[in-house]
């Protein structure tokens, strides 16, 4: 086959000898660390190995997933509802979202938790009635707020303050015009939230979200301030403690926390992937024959451009 | 306002006036319009742009709140009730949402929802607002987008269709309401050249269907052909109003002249 341009240029390219040097150079240093690593007695590597699939670490990881699992969820209701009041005409609901967000960003979250353990002395008892009314039924705080309820409401209201403000960028990012037409079709201000401006707002507030879960498995090593002893930080530190080899422990416990964050960051990728694309050719080379012939609903807000992202969007740092 | 409004009155439009802002950073829009749309007419609203004709017509289904006067649409007051004292209660949102129904309105810019299919656009209302089963508003919406020449794109998304498939699918959405009385907010501004004509045909049948419409628009020849009457409006007024072959073809005023020899 004859080329179809004739004079091809072939030259011979810049000579970059500094990348040679940079390579070598940083090689060097990676070999250095992995040589550190294996063979320096104190990370005791057979304590690794030995206590890695341990019940009681296996065990502390199931609560330190029920911890990230249900403390976004709590927190993610919590957001929504806290962004629904931000952006209210009702200046009361505005205002005490608004201390809510500013409260809980701005306090340093193990300070938060320390606070819900000690919810049960400040509050020995809790009661439902009327502000210096009478009360309704009561309970003993510590009965009812377990360290684990403490610990999961303490990661809730913490998160739900962020989470809050990705809600309200999302919902803000879709274009005016949809909730105006839906206003002319004579739709009521709840459904339009809930079938016009929400499922829109989704492919903004969806990818950060995740960030945050990534963020909220970290988080949760947090706990042992309530004190919360059952979650794989707590109990790893626990064993190394009784063993005299705190090391070895501590690198147990960051290669769990590295596995799963490795898991959540692949059904990160997903999201991402699953809520930023468009029309483009690009998905019609990836489309599997015999696929679906439409494109997914994610797509077709993707490429209506009736959302914009908010450039200022800030996510837990 | 002394004399009873004939009841053949789709529209009354009473001395409105819009103010946006307020205070010195306040934006006189509307200066005392007065308008009156009879059943089963179109009227077409001309003028340059900043004269207010597109605040008008968000006055009518109370996108925009008015500052002054009064729209009654079909006999009732829009976002307002009266007591026997004469004094004037805002209408609760929902009442407002109620009032809106009878009105169809078709933006500039379509907004139909992006994440449903033509089909699905244009059963939510039925199906969200008047509560009717899925199956009856499908076989309704299907029967819209034959209507309006789109019987084979009920399955696409907005963003797989054309500006002018998009504009005909978002008054199939608002036809599914089954309005008395259909705004058309400068509906072929945003479309090529040649789609417009597509658009304009189904506004047309509509027109001939009895519908009464007002319609936003710079299209000269639509107005020519269609529209009952014509208003010039120019700087917030009303200035000259009339059959399509006074006010095109032998315009009194001034301003409406000088206009028309710039879209013309």
């Amino acid at each position: 086959m004859s080329d179809p341009i004739p004079h091809r240029i072939h030259a011979r390219r810049v000579p970059r000898p500094g990348r040679w040097v940079g390579a070598v150079v940083v090689a060097v240093l990676a070999a250095m660390a992995i040589h550190g690593l294996v063979t320096n007695e104190t990370f005791r590597w057979d304590t690794v190995w030995l206590y890695l699939r341990d019940v009681v670490v296996v065990r502390a990881i199931g609560w330190t997933l029920i911890l990230t699992v249900g403390s976004m969820a709590l927190a993610v209701v919590m957001a929504v509802l806290l962004a629904v009041m931000r952006r209210s005409d009702n200046p009361v609901l505005r205002g005490v979202s608004w201390f809510y967000i500013w409260f809980f960003r701005g306090t340093p979250v193990y300070v938060q938790l320390v606070f819900w353990g000690l919810l049960s002395v400040l509050y020995p008892r809790l009661s439902v009635g009327v502000p210096f009314g009478p009360e309704l039924f009561a309970f003993t705080t510590k009965d009812v707020i377990t360290a684990f309820w403490a610990a999961l409401f303490g990661l809730a209201s913490n998160e739900a303050a962020y989470l809050a403000e990705i809600v309200r960028a999302g919902l803000t990012s879709v274009d005016p015009g949809q909730a105006e037409a839906a206003k002319a079709l004579g739709m009521k201000d709840a459904t339009i939230l809930r079938r016009v401006v929400l499922p829109q707002a989704m492919r903004v507030i969806v990818p950060p979200t995740g960030n945050e879960t990534i963020s909220m498995l970290k988080t949760t090593s947090l706990v042992t301030a309530v004190p919360f002893t059952l979650d794989l930080f707590y109990a790893t530190n626990a064993i190394g403690n009784r063993l005299y080899q705190p090391v070895p422990l501590l690198v147990i416990a960051s290669i769990w926390y590295l596995v799963i964050t490795s898991i959540l960051m692949v059904g990160q990728s997903y999201l991402e992937r699953y809520y930023g694309r468009g029309f483009g050719t690009e998905t019609r080379r990836q489309r599997r024959p015999g696929g679906p012939k439409r494109p997914s609903r994610q797509q077709a807000i993707a490429a209506a451009g009736t959302t914009t992202e908010d450039p200022f969007l800030d996510v837990t740092p | 306002m002394s004399t009873p409004a004939p009841a053949d009155l789709m529209v009354e439009i009473r001395d409105v006036h819009k103010e946006f802002g307020h205070g010195h950073s306040a934006v006189h829009v509307l200066k005392g319009v007065d308008l009156d749309v009879p059943r089963g007419t179109v009227t077409v609203i001309l003028g340059p742009s900043g004269s207010g004709k597109s605040t008008l017509l968000r006055c009518v289904n109370e996108l925009e709140d008015i500052t002054a006067g009064s729209v009654v649409v079909d006999g009732e007051r829009m976002g307002y009730r009266q007591d026997q004292s004469g004094a004037l209660h805002r209408l609760h949102p929902k009442e407002i949402a109620r009032q809106r129904r009878r009105i169809g309105m078709v933006f500039q810019r379509f907004h139909l929802f992006p994440h449903m299919t033509a089909l699905q656009n244009v059963m939510e209302a039925p199906t969200q607002v008047k509560g009717m089963p899925k199956a009856e508003a499908r076989e309704q919406a299907a029967q819209l987008l034959r209507r309006v020449g789109l019987a084979d794109r009920a399955n696409h998304y907005p963003a797989q269709l054309s500006g002018g498939q998009q504009q005909r699918v978002a008054i199939a959405r608002a036809l599914a309401m089954d309005p008395e009385l259909m705004l058309f907010d400068e509906p072929t501004s945003a479309l090529d050249p040649e789609l417009v004509g597509e658009v304009l045909a189904v506004m047309k049948d509509l027109a001939k269907s009895g519908m009464t419409m007002i319609v936003v628009t710079h299209e000269i020849g639509f107005a020519r052909e269609v529209a009952d009457k014509v208003v010039f409006m120019d700087d917030g007024v009303v200035v000259e109003e009339g059959p399509a072959s006074q006010v095109i073809d032998a315009p009194r005023e001034q301003r409406t002249r000088d206009f028309l020899a710039h879209v013309l």
